[in-house]
């Protein structure tokens, strides 16, 4: 099989779009994307959206898309796994390529959360946990994810301001991103004076729900003119894994399974092990998520995964630099476009273009993407070609 | 949607006739609840406060009897008949009843009646400055002599929410007349308005809802640069030709950082940022910022006033004082005085008084 490469990246700037709707802004990041790819016609569109029914009274996205970028009567549709949306829907795209049932895929990533505001988003948001046994409780996923962060802090002695180094890292790399909500470095005492917003979470624990779209066009490599311009990019290794919806199924709240079955399988089927990874985006909703997915993975062992934040390990210059462009923290959340924003992102660093943010030599990448407190992961290795 | 090419170049409401404000006046009940009063209810103390304290109106205030106050501090310093007075005009977003005026009160009880237009304006905050566009109009196409128009509010808050902590109660009354008699001359104004619904409260509810960080950039911010910016390019002004502004005052962060935006110092808008005690007195916010400011005003200040209204709009003036204010700031209380006359109240007290308490 000729490697799935990703032949074309667009995206738009993350932030309150309040006079940008679902479609348009979808549509700026598919300009983009098929500009950037020379002009390959895509066969099938997969959407990762989570909350467009819930917030914009909008469901079958996937055709009002296609539609509205003039692709009408190509294959399209949604795909939903709360948080990982857009890590589900490039998967989708990677195996219909992989496939070779479809030459061209095009993949976009779209929330718009601001068409909703205040407790109407949390409401939505809540859907995405086990509605019988966690919503109904009044449980919203920040809630969840600081009931999570207490017990971690209880059971491997975390101290207060612990997970400091997530957000301080994040908001670093999100200077030089144009596309980056925040764009401003926080100091250690702004994180330690922050306002709590579900203890032990404090507002930089915490990444912005934000509006955005990201765009990918995937094909083969044979499928490609010799005279290709952009870098290629290769997607290496893809995988998914879910686990229970409801976090008090698990047997150990505090290890993510499926951020572990994901990136080992990802991994394998690229040939790579954890050394060769050169920078890893995680799906740093919340702090303590990042802490569990460097453990998860491998780069940190139980309980440790903080001390990568702490000690500087996860900086663009560190030993394992993750949230390269400011990720979810700074770069800002934008639902189900996430996984797709975090494979744009790791397609600039591939292509040399991360400028002021680039990673020295990145020739692999590790992108992950959540949804709900791991109940579904989906990785990709993506290396340069 | 195409965009008419007028709109890119917009034209200023300049009337015929040159007209002024030919007398002011303001009026704050003496009322204060101060806001971490409403913390200590509702937060536990917790979080910061976006002023220090409101006004709140007595238990036999309303809108009318406040707008009458503002009215006759306005006709005292006009010094002029009232029966002359060819519209009586009040802005509010809390006008006692759905249906009977507020201003046929008004007008009765200054001595305007019966040859003189009454109505009742609304556009959420902006309503009394509309008022004034509209007597700019009257009297400056030479239709009256002398018109009244007054912003007035005993806002509304809901028990709890974000807004209560600010909901003040107060106002200003103008009467605009012939430029030549007027203590500040308008020369100009310029609107700005959408249709974004950032607040609002329906017929037969209580208290307005809001639409959180959507009241912002989108609404207040945007609102208020345009109207400022439209009105100073086609003045051909900047920020360094007034020596005063005053901009609508939701709490005391908005007016300060959109004043630092357009280039205005904090000194420039000190004498008319009075939210921090009185609250936000919605309708009446940028008409009392205003008296507040020619209360202390010198022959030459030149003064930019700039309203918002949710729903949403703003209304920028360019103002210029004459050397007939000081004479006229004295012939009345000024705004400073009311803001010093001061009650507080606990939060109990101010439930009673706001009838907030469900009796059957």
């Amino acid at each position: 099989m000729t490697e799935v490469v990703i032949a074309g990246i667009g995206q738009t700037a993350v932030g309150e779009h309040w006079e940008i709707g679902l479609r348009d802004l979808a549509y700026a990041a598919i300009h983009d994307a098929l500009k950037d790819a020379g002009g390959l016609k895509p066969q099938a569109l997969f959407v990762g959206n989570m909350l467009a029914p819930n917030l914009s009274r909008q469901a079958h996205v996937g055709v009002l898309l296609a539609d509205y970028a003039g692709l009408t009567g190509i294959e399209a549709v949604t795909v939903e796994a709360a948080g990982a949306s857009g890590g589900a829907a490039l998967r989708q795209g990677y195996l219909a390529i992989a496939s070779g049932m479809v030459d061209v895929a095009l993949i976009v990533g779209v929330e718009k959360f601001t068409d909703m505001i205040g407790s109407e988003v949390d409401e939505a948001l809540a859907t995405t946990s086990d509605s019988d046994f966690e919503a109904v409780q009044g449980m919203t996923p920040t809630s969840q994810a600081a009931l999570l962060m207490k017990r971690y802090m209880h059971e491997y002695n975390v101290p207060a301001n612990g997970f400091a180094g997530f957000a301080l890292t994040a908001h670093a790399n999100g200077v030089a991103n144009k596309n980056a909500m925040f764009r401003k470095a926080i100091k250690a005492e702004t994180y330690a004076k922050a306002e709590m917003v579900s203890d032990p979470l404090n507002m930089f624990d915490i990444a912005p729900n934000a509006d955005g779209a990201a765009a990918l066009v995937l094909t083969r490599r044979d499928l490609l003119p010799s005279d290709f311009k952009n870098p290629l990019v290769k997607i290496a290794g893809s995988a998914a894994s879910s686990d229970t919806l409801a976090l008090h199924d698990r047997k150990d709240m505090l290890y993510f399974d499926t951020a572990q079955i994901s990136a080992g399988k990802a991994m394998k089927q690229a040939g790579v092990v954890l050394d060769h990874i050169n920078f890893f985006e995680y799906h740093d909703m919340f702090s303590i998520f990042a802490a569990l997915q460097l453990e998860a993975v491998g780069f940190a062992i139980k309980g440790k995964g903080w001390k990568l934040a702490e000690d500087g390990s996860i900086g663009l210059k560190g030993k394992i630099p993750c949230a390269t462009m400011g990720g979810m923290k700074a770069r800002g959340f934008p639902g189900g476009a996430s996984g797709v924003y975090q494979a744009v992102e790791a397609v600039t660093q591939l292509r040399g273009q991360a400028e002021a943010n680039q990673i020295a030599g990145a020739k692999t990448g590790l992108i992950q993407s959540l949804g709900g407190p791991g109940s579904t992961a989906v990785s990709h290795i993506l290396q340069s070609l | 949607m195409t965009t008419p090419q007028h709109q890119h170049s917009p034209t200023l409401l300049k009337p015929i006739k040159p007209v002024g404000i030919v007398g002011y006046g303001a009026y704050v009940p003496r009322y204060r609840l101060p806001a971490k009063e409403v913390a200590r209810v509702w937060t536990g103390k917790s979080g910061g406060l976006p002023i220090k304290e409101k006004a709140v109106p007595g238990l036999d205030e309303d809108v009318i009897t406040m707008s009458i106050e503002a009215a006759r501090n306005a006709m005292l310093r006009a010094q002029i008949d009232p029966t002359e007075l060819r519209a009586v005009w009040v802005g509010s977003e809390s006008h006692p009843y759905a249906v009977k005026p507020t201003s046929t009160l008004v007008a009765e009880a200054i001595g305007a009646v019966p040859n003189t237009q009454a109505a009742d304006w609304e556009f959420a905050c902006k309503a009394g400055t509309e008022a004034m566009v509209a007597a700019m109009g009257l009297v400056g196409s030479g239709m009256g002599h002398y018109a009244m128009a007054i912003g007035m509010d005993t806002a509304q808050g809901k028990p709890g929410d974000a807004l209560e902590y600010t909901a003040g109660a107060g106002g200003g009354a103008y009467i605009l007349g012939p430029a030549e008699e007027s203590l500040a001359i308008i020369n100009a104004s310029y609107s700005y308005v959408t249709d974004t619904p950032d607040f609002w409260r329906r017929e037969y509810q209580k208290y307005p809802e809001h639409g959180m960080r959507f009241t912002g950039e989108p609404a207040y911010f945007k609102h208020v640069t345009e109207a400022a910016t439209h009105l100073m390019e086609a003045s051909g002004t900047t920020a360094k030709d007034y020596k005063w502004a005053v901009f609508h005052q939701p709490n005391v962060k908005f007016p300060q950082r959109v004043a630092g935006q357009l280039g205005f110092s904090a000194e420039q808008i000190e004498p008319g940022l009075l939210v921090g005690t009185i609250g936000n007195t919605y309708a009446g916010a940028a008409m009392i910022g205003l008296t507040a400011t020619l209360d202390i005003a010198q022959p030459g200040d030149r003064i930019l006033v700039v309203s918002f209204g949710s729903g949403a709009g703003s209304d920028a003036f360019d103002i210029v004082v004459t050397d007939k204010a000081p004479a006229r700031q004295g012939l009345a209380t000024k705004t400073r005085e009311y803001i010093a006359r001061r009650s507080e109240i606990d939060y109990a007290t101010y439930v009673r008084f706001r009838g907030k308490l469900a009796m059957k």
